[in-house]
């Protein structure tokens, strides 16, 4: 039995955490079940962030976790206290896309896009990380985010073409 | 996902304390990319769930001359992968935490949280046991370090016992020069877990052989060391033939499954091609 010989009603018993999403501040109430990746799209409402496999695997859910990439579907929303998050809402700067954003668009790395707020995301990462990656580097890099559309080529010279 | 107490310990004390006076069926958090999938399809169900992720200074990578190698069990594959000083010391370590997952997997998992799970396929297990590591372990009864070989007890499961939290990783200096290979083998190149993993770590000391190791991952029930292939090549002389032989004697060391990834046959003949390029590439980089 779920909950037996525990006191009656704390499963349920919601936390308060605080989260900073793009600069914003929230105070939300979460059971300790509940994924960041939940919070993100139901509770704030920043549907950018998708779900995709729900285990890891295909980095749909991928946002920036104090500047690091990570699959909101395996971080707990509690865990994610006091952490500072980035999701693909908040990589533009002042209404100017972000210049990865800007090249998918360009070499028309994007079909269906459901990977593409995780292939930005990771992409950003691994330029703030090394300005200057190799083709391999790049394809090393985005092997947790999972296209099924475009076959990669596209998007690795999007990516190749904002390196610095 | 069933609804669980979750505990944020702030220090070790008190994450032992919970963790061995609860009835409850209690189980640890860390990166949690293991545990929050086995929760998700209804493998695990714990009760509660004690988050390691507060506790203090249990994410470093020291290394000292004469001592070696340690590591924190919190600290994130990533880091591992990353370090300057592992990449000089211990490159094998690097490739094997390398071989894990996704970047973003990586950010999270942690060395702790790899060994703990004790997947057959851990890839971080085969390159520590062949580079006979030691795990420091922390209860309510004190503390004991464990050969990392002797710490797995089955699929799942090692030998840690209720309350006891795994500390450390200690890795001992390599006397000589030495070269290491971890071969990790599987159908996809990232995001997937081997078939097989295989380690070869070879030293030599002016000009001689003096030790081999390797050590195996996902073909039996834990990762295992194959002492017997090892011995071949210490004993006899080097020639291809015995690098052949040793292969054959890793295979025999194998217990493996037939699964949804690989056919018991087959990892055992992976195992012998693998070990035999483990070997050659040593023998001959060392």
């Amino acid at each position: 039995m779920p909950g037996e010989g525990l006191k009656k009603g704390y499963f349920h018993m919601k936390k308060i955490i605080e989260l900073k999403i793009n600069g914003d501040f929230y105070e939300i109430a979460v059971k300790p079940s509940k994924r960041l990746l939940s919070v993100i799209r139901d509770d704030i409402g920043l549907t950018g962030t998708k779900e995709g496999c729900g285990k890891g695997d295909c980095g749909a859910c991928t946002v920036l976790m104090n500047g690091k990439v990570v699959n909101s579907c395996l971080v707990l929303a509690i865990e994610a206290q006091g952490k500072e998050i980035i999701t693909i809402e908040g990589v533009a700067e002042n209404g100017d896309l972000h210049p990865v954003q800007q090249a998918l668009i360009d070499y028309g790395a994007v079909q269906c896009g459901f990977c593409t707020p995780g292939i930005v995301l990771t992409a950003k990462a691994l330029l703030d990380e090394n300005p200057n990656p190799s083709e391999e580097e790049i394809r090393d890099y985005l092997s947790g985010n999972i296209c099924r559309c475009t076959g990669y080529v596209k998007i690795v010279q999007a990516i190749k073409s904002v390196r610095g | 996902m069933r609804a669980f107490e979750h505990f944020q310990p702030s220090n070790l004390k008190e994450a032992i304390k919970i963790l061995s006076t609860k009835d409850k069926e209690a189980r640890v958090i860390a990166g949690g990319t293991d545990l929050l999938n086995a929760m998700r399809d209804g493998e695990e169900s714990p009760e509660c769930i004690v988050d390691l992720k507060g506790l203090k200074g249990l994410d470093y990578i020291k290394y000292k001359e004469k001592e070696g190698l340690r590591i924190g069990s919190l600290t994130k594959l990533g880091s591992i992968e990353k370090s300057s000083i592992v990449k000089k010391k211990y490159p094998v370590l690097c490739q094997a935490a390398h071989s894990i997952g996704s970047v973003q997997i990586r950010n999270m998992a942690t060395i702790g949280g790899n060994l703990c799970n004790a997947a057959p396929s851990a890839d971080m297990a085969p390159a520590l046991i062949a580079l006979e590591a030691e795990c420091k372990v922390q209860g309510a009864k004190g503390k004991r370090t464990i050969s990392l070989e002797d710490f797995f007890a089955g699929p799942g499961e090692t030998v840690l016992k209720k309350g006891e939290i795994l500390t450390e990783i200690i890795v001992p200096k390599l006397a000589g020069k030495c070269f290491g290979v971890y071969i990790k083998h599987g159908l996809r190149k990232a995001m997937d877990i081997a078939i097989a993993g295989v380690c070869v770590i070879i030293t030599k000391e002016r000009g001689k052989l003096k030790g081999v190791r390797i050590a195996l991952g996902a073909v039996a029930p834990t990762p295992i060391r194959a002492k017997n292939a090892e011995k071949i090549l210490l004993d006899g002389s080097v020639s291809e033939d015995a690098i052949t032989e040793a292969a054959e004697e890793a295979a025999k060391a194998c217990f493996p499954i037939s699964d949804v990834r690989s056919s018991e046959w087959y990892r055992r003949e992976i195992v012998k091609v693998l070990v035999r390029r483990g070997l050659r590439e040593c023998l001959e980089k060392v």
